[in-house]
């Protein structure tokens, strides 16, 4: 009989898995909370640094997980974990013989920072929200106009105690590279400002955009904080930061604030380590058992890892860890059947 | 008047007001020279400058001034530039700095 491993959370990462540990001879059964798999990136337009379309990536995971036959449950969540299987929300347990943990990340609620106005003021919007218009195909003011002047600020909700956030996000800078140019096609006359705190170009071709975006785009990079955004009486946004560069405070009016909202930790993630006794990082997100060696298990033998559920990361990380994942549970059903 | 002084005055405001200044000379300077958009701020020119290690002269902060439409005194400031080219050889982004120094000079002489 096939070895069973449960995995929690059909997003990227959990799909990798499945994908993997069923060419492996294992049978795998993918836990999701939404209706649909897919995870966050189903709600993403293009991929930095290739602007490929998320799709592209996408739909060939879930292709392969209907032809392949992997059982799905989806609009169910895992509440409770051990080695030996998952309980649901419903009551129902799924006993197994290996756990994979790949329930992801939360998007910060830009709300929590209230000096940016979001959900007060019109056209302050989040990385997301941006994906979004672009998927609806229309990226435009709330009275339908485009845009003349447009800004893009950096950690929102990283690298801040005052929302008990004090990780990295990792993601965001290129992401504000990738939008900003995006932004800057769209709207060939408009001017768009990033403001960063540092850019963290990371990843292969990251730093090269970035390059780009000031050469060929002529985006206005500004090292500053936005301290806050305030309505106009004509309607538009007035922000405040410090131009650091120059060691001069700068203002400006603009039509549409983009807030990169950073990857933060699930809230039920306390909860699944309390019920299998693992361990939480200090901010929040999963500890994996050794930073190098051991990345994908937990402390506890039995239950693995896979994706942002232990950090923020890339999509392309997250798709090469998957890999790590399915190996490492090969490795310890190799070792209990013996 | 200049003569009398009560002690105080009036202080221009420090800001940098995107919206009230004129970005025209600006948007001429990155248009001729988009690679001054790719300076990360790293300080190589300001360090590396005779200049700027014997009087109060920044070449990364006027430039950086420059471009966000701040031209007071850029000129001015531009003239204690003596175009030895260190900077150019020590930019991390390849940016002809020598040639930043004089098109802003060009540009802005008459402001």
């Amino acid at each position: 009989m096939k070895p069973k491993v449960v995995i929690a959370g059909g997003g990227a990462a959990g799909m990798a898995v499945a994908l993997r540990l069923e060419r492996l001879g294992v049978e795998p059964v993918i836990v999701e909370r939404e209706e649909r798999l897919g995870g966050k990136v189903r709600g993403w337009h293009k991929l930095f640094p290739t602007f490929t379309p998320a799709a592209e990536v996408l739909d060939p995971l879930v292709a392969q997980i209907g032809r392949r036959g992997i059982e799905c449950r989806t609009g169910a969540a895992v509440e409770a974990l051990s080695e030996h299987g998952v309980k649901l929300a419903s009551g129902q347990t799924i006993e197994a013989d290996a756990v994979v943990v790949a329930t992801g990340f939360t998007l910060f609620d830009a709300r929590r920072k209230e000096e940016y106005g979001y959900g007060i003021y019109d056209n302050v919007v989040t990385s997301a929200d941006l994906e979004r218009m672009m998927n609806e195909g229309a990226v435009r003011l709330a009275d339908g106009s485009t845009p003349r002047r447009i800004a893009l600020l950096h950690c929102v909700g990283s690298r801040d105690e005052k929302v008990c956030q004090r990780h990295c996000s990792k993601v965001c800078c290129i992401t504000g590279v990738k939008q900003a140019i995006e932004l800057k096609k769209m709207f060939p006359e408009a001017d768009v400002f990033n403001f960063y705190m540092d850019i963290r170009m990371f990843g292969a071709g990251y730093e090269e955009l970035y390059r780009e975006a000031q050469q060929s785009y002529n985006i206005h990079f500004v090292r500053g904080r936005i301290s806050e955004a305030s309505p106009m009486i004509n309607g538009r946004i007035q922000i405040k930061a410090e131009d650091t560069l120059t060691g001069r405070p700068l203002r400006m009016s603009i039509d549409m604030l983009v807030l990169l909202a950073g990857m933060r930790a699930n809230d039920d993630n306390a909860a699944l380590a309390a019920s299998a006794g693992l361990a939480l990082a200090p901010n929040g997100f999963m500890q994996s058992a050794d930073p190098f060696l051991g990345a994908v298990r937990s402390p506890r033998r039995g239950i693995f890892y896979a994706g942002a559920v232990t950090a923020p990361k890339s999509l392309a990380d997250t798709l090469a860890e998957a890999s790590l994942t399915a190996d490492a549970v090969m490795d310890y059903l190799n070792s209990v059947q013996r | 008047m200049s003569g009398l002084r009560f002690g105080y005055g009036i202080n221009r405001p420090r800001a940098i007001d995107i919206d009230s200044n004129d970005l025209r000379k600006s948007n001429e300077i990155l248009r001729e020279m988009p690679e001054l958009q790719t300076c990360i701020g790293c300080g190589s020119c300001t360090a590396s400058c005779t200049a700027g290690n014997l009087t109060e002269f920044n070449f990364r902060r006027v430039h950086t001034l420059v471009r966000r439409g701040e031209y007071r005194s850029a000129y001015e400031e531009m003239n204690k530039c003596m175009l030895c080219g260190k900077c150019r050889l020590v930019c991390p982004r390849g940016i002809n700095t020598r040639g930043v120094a004089m098109l802003i000079k060009r540009k802005l002489g008459d402001f």
